[in-house]
């Protein structure tokens, strides 16, 4: 996520703005309202452009940062530095409460749900006996350093940009991380993060706290800049205004949250001057102006101006290669009771009236190649939901080293050692393919969020890394590991997912057709790679149509239609099989 | 107490309109419609302003929106200009509104009958809102439910401050309907709370009917379930979209009109209000109409309620009202994978 020196370089340019000769002050004044409104938007680029949950109530996280600070110091007379953990805290605290609920809404209701406290939350903070109602807290002391106190907006411009880079810097470090990677595969939905043993709602919930926690510092400093409060600034039209000032930079980039704030406050500021000079009217000439804006940007720009910039910017910043010397210990393996790794035993899936998985059953042993074939809608996709979790069985028996998987969530059966691909692929298209990979071996790291964001993870991410680029050089693409998934073809990307399955170190292969897509000689190499899988001591389940390539390929076939088990045995049996050809080629062959 | 029941009823009804509009409108194309609130007021100002004989700036804004959707049909038809696909467009888009407003000019210093201005307001309101797809979301029709709800609000917010700016920061109030009452045992039903009940049932059975049986219902709800499906199938998506802009741009002024004799409106009450028809909306889960018109008669109630015994709080009752039934409905959620992004 591009180096520190273009960081370093923005910070002393911010730093020395105060002391251009003839910089005139309301520029400061702008300045920090900038600051602050970035903050914000720094979370919800976090939230609503990388990890996909938008929401409309970022202002009242701000109000709980603001009115804490604004109570504690005029009402109990902490000084203002003291009040900055709890503001944080309640702030965070609001979030976990707020985000139970909220955060498991799938699409739309998120947003939704978000306006519905945004409002209501308002309304409490303009009710509230203790909050001074309507009319806010005011006399609040300012910061001081020593005998500095930060009284006007050319001293507390400091401690506003200071916590702006500082969170900007964190928020860098996070997304670039194991827990980043998570937060960042959440948005392309969660089969494919939960398959790698992701737990979406945790890490949507830690997005949730992180952007409320970034907007209760905004609140604080607001707190102590405007040296009073009152609801209006933490209404419905405010958390409004933030998503746009996210949607306007770039809400998929942390410096698009700078940029909007930017781009917004000054516009804002203009329009404000000028509109009623042009237009004599009364009002709220500047949201009309406002929300015309924000539709021809949808319509016209819905990534952001941030990254139209940086397309133009010729120098693009280059990734270093993983150090593919550090390996990562191999995943702690059960003991193996039995050669059987996978036992099913009269599993059986129906939805409502149809009956996809009709009583089957077969096994996959240790070191053995086993091909699910049968026409379409025979169930084969089903049965691999069912033995990775993603469904529950409606009766029957399905094990995995002995071990009963019944209702067990995909989370823990990928941490048993069996790993997937997707019929439909399931990368995350704007990441690289490198980063993809190191999904799959998101259990077997272990730096956290808070490790991740100071930076203390390095070994550890190294070592991912490692092994992500490793399992990419064994699959052959190498040569693609800095491009972005979405880029490649869709064969090369199903061999990006094979990559990804291989990172978790399993003992049992799920591969759901993988060659559809493929060239003649990647087929090939494809079948060497499994055979060398195979004989490496790996156990490989694929479903597949290309009957040439199964045929040669497996040690077992296991023949489903409408849900059934018609036939079951080596390539040559199944093929003569009458009841095969029966149901690949119609009745009366 | 029955009193208070009584009106949560009357609330609830146009609540209930309000979240079927939604409902229609999300159904239909995907946004969820926060303008809503901005129909309302505008369907409810612009019939007092007739009424009171001043002219409302909402005629002119549907002939500017109007002009504006005309260029963009000609730039959509840049390439083949022709008569025949230019013609309809005019029609729609210039002289529809231009008629509408030389008729309210021509009405505006005759103190027209409230029939007349109720038909006016709602022919205004409807230029308005068939124009609001046209310019804002009909570009944006394929995009996600996200890229859409964040136009909305544009939308929103743009019409908001023109309402301000066409009907000032005061209140108004609309003539009633009918004066008559009814006196029923301890209850005295107004002829305009009765009204609201009867165009309430009305709508609710139409748009059952509707849906359920004709085939521009079922079209409409082809193209919810799947744009492109639909297209393949010879639906015009685009006639989707306007066909349920316009029921819901007339349904959010019916509701301003029928309340605006009950309560004093300004020009920012209707986003309150479309947001509790909202509440009873997203209960309704977004696609069900009973449950959505149940659901809103609880919401009326329970703001009835809370303002009698703790009017402070009313907003944060209603609003926190919400929490537990998103709760239930993440609970009930399904797992199963939404596509895309």
């Amino acid at each position: 996520m591009g180096g520190r020196l273009p960081v370093l370089l923005f910070a002393l340019v911010m730093a020395a703005i105060p002391f251009v000769p003839g910089m005139p002050p309301f520029w400061i004044v702008l300045l920090d309202n900038i600051g602050l409104s970035a903050l914000v938007a720094m979370g919800l680029v976090l939230l609503t452009g990388v990890g996909g949950l938008t929401s409309f109530g970022q202002a009242a996280f701000c109000g709980f940062g603001a009115y804490t600070t604004a109570v504690l110091t005029t009402a109990y007379g902490v000084s203002p530095w003291m009040t900055l953990p709890a503001s944080l805290l309640v702030s965070g605290l609001a979030a976990v409460l707020l985000g139970l609920v909220t955060v498991r809404l799938s699409g739309h209701y998120l947003p939704l749900g978000t306006i519905a406290w945004g409002l209501g939350l308002f309304y409490l903070f303009s009710k509230l006996e203790f909050l001074g109602r309507n009319d806010g807290i005011s006399h609040i002391p300012p910061l001081s350093i020593g005998s500095l106190k930060m009284l006007d907006p050319g001293t507390i411009y400091y401690a506003i940009w200071t916590a702006v880079v500082i969170s900007a810097l964190l928020t860098m470090n996070l997304l670039d991380s194991r827990t980043g990677r998570a937060i960042r595969a959440l948005r392309r939905g969660h089969i494919a993060a939960e398959a790698f043993g992701v737990h979406p709602p945790r890490t949507k919930l830690l997005v949730f706290i992180y952007a409320a926690v970034l907007a209760g510092l905004s609140g604080w400093l607001y707190a102590h800049f405007a040296r009073a409060v009152n609801p209006t600034p933490f209404g419905a039209s405010a958390g409004i205004e933030y998503l746009f000032i996210a949607v306007v930079g770039g809400a998929g980039f942390v410096w698009g949250g700078v940029l909007g704030a930017a781009i917004v406050v000054v516009l804002k500021e203009v329009l404000q001057s000028y509109l009623p000079m042009l237009l004599h009217g009364e009002g709220q000439l500047e949201t009309i102006v406002f929300g015309i804006l924000l539709v021809a940007l949808l319509q016209l720009a819905p990534t952001g101006v941030w990254p139209w910039l940086t397309s133009l910017w010729p120098l693009k910043p280059r990734r270093e290669r993983p150090d593919t010397s550090l390996t990562l210990p191999a995943r702690k393996r059960a003991p193996n009771v039995s050669r059987v790794l996978l036992e099913l035993d009269n599993a059986r899936k129906q939805f409502g009236g149809v009956i996809a998985v009709n009583n089957v059953s077969f096994d996959v042993k240790a070191r053995e190649i086993v091909a699910l074939i049968g026409p379409n809608g025979a169930g084969k996709s089903t049965t691999f939901n069912l033995v990775t979790g993603v469904l529950r069985t409606s009766s029957g028996a399905l094990s995995v080293l002995g071990k009963n998987i019944h209702n067990t969530p995909p989370q823990d059966i990928v941490k048993l050692g069996v790993s997937r691909t997707f019929q439909h692929v399931k990368l995350v298209p704007d990441m690289s393919v490198l980063e993809n990979v190191a999904i799959g071996a998101h259990l077997r790291g272990h730096a956290g969020a808070l490790s991740s964001m100071f930076r203390l993870d390095r070994a550890d991410e190294a070592r991912l890394l490692a092994e992500a680029a490793r399992q990419i050089d064994r699959v052959g693409l190498s040569d693609q590991i800095d491009q972005l998934a979405g880029s490649l073809s869709l064969g090369q990307q199903r061999i990006v997912e094979i990559a990804r399955a291989l990172c978790v170190d399993p003992v049992l292969l799920l591969l759901d057709e993988p060659a559809a897509g493929l060239r003649h000689m990647e087929k090939q190499r494809l079948a060497t790679l499994l055979r060398q899988l195979r004989d490496g001591g790996m156990s490989v389940l694929l479903v597949e149509h290309d009957m040439g390539f199964v045929m040669d390929l497996a040690d077992r076939v296991v023949v489903l239609d409408f849900g059934t088990k018609i036939a079951e045995g080596t390539p040559e049996a199944v093929k003569s099989d009458p009841e095969v050809i029966k149901a690949y080629l119609g009745a009366a062959a | 107490m029955l009193f208070l029941i009584q009106d949560g009823i009357t609330n609830g009804a146009i609540y209930a309109l309000l979240g079927l509009a939604l409902v229609l409108v999300f159904a239909v194309t995907r946004v969820i419609l926060i303008p809503q609130g901005e129909f309302v007021t505008y369907g409810a100002l612009t019939y007092a302003s007739l009424a009171s004989g001043q002219m409302p700036g909402t005629a002119k804004l549907a002939v500017a929106m109007g002009a504006a959707a005309f260029l963009l049909d000609l730039f959509a038809a840049r390439r083949e200009l022709v008569l025949r696909r230019i013609a309809p467009a005019f029609a729609v888009d210039i002289v529809l509104p231009c008629v509408v407003l030389a008729v309210t000019i021509w009405v505006v210093d005759r103190h027209p009958p409230t029939a007349v201005s109720i038909v006016l307001s709602l022919a205004i309101v409807a230029c308005i809102g068939l124009f609001l797809y046209r310019l804002a979301f009909q570009p944006l029709a394929h995009t996600s439910v996200l890229v859409l709800l964040i136009a909305s609000v544009g939308c929103h917010l743009a019409m908001q401050g023109l309402g301000l700016l066409f009907f000032g920061a005061e209140g108004q109030r609309g003539p009633a309907m009918a004066d008559a009452a009814l006196t029923v045992g301890p209850l005295r039903f107004t002829g305009q709370s009765i009204a609201v009940y009867a165009v309430t049932i009305g709508f609710i059975l139409a748009l059952w009917l509707f849906f359920g049986l004709t085939l521009y219902g079922k079209a409409l709800r082809a193209t919810a379930v799947n744009r492109l499906g639909a297209r393949l199938a010879g639906i015009r998506t685009t006639l989707s979209g306007q066909i349920a802009f316009l029921l819901a741009s007339v349904i959010g002024a019916l509701s301003g009109i029928l309340i605006v004799p009950i309560t004093t409106l300004y020009y920012d009450t209707g986003f309150l209000i479309g947001l509790k028809g909202f509440i009873a909306a997203i209960i309704g889960g977004l696609v069900s109409y009973p449950l959505t018109a149940l659901a809103a008669l609880a919401v009326g109630t329970v703001e009835a309620f809370s303002s009698f015994y703790a009017s402070n709080f009313k907003e944060v009752i209603v609003f926190t009202l919400l929490v537990p039934v998103l709760l239930l409905r993440s609970l009930a959620a399904p797992a199963i994978e939404e596509e895309g992004d």
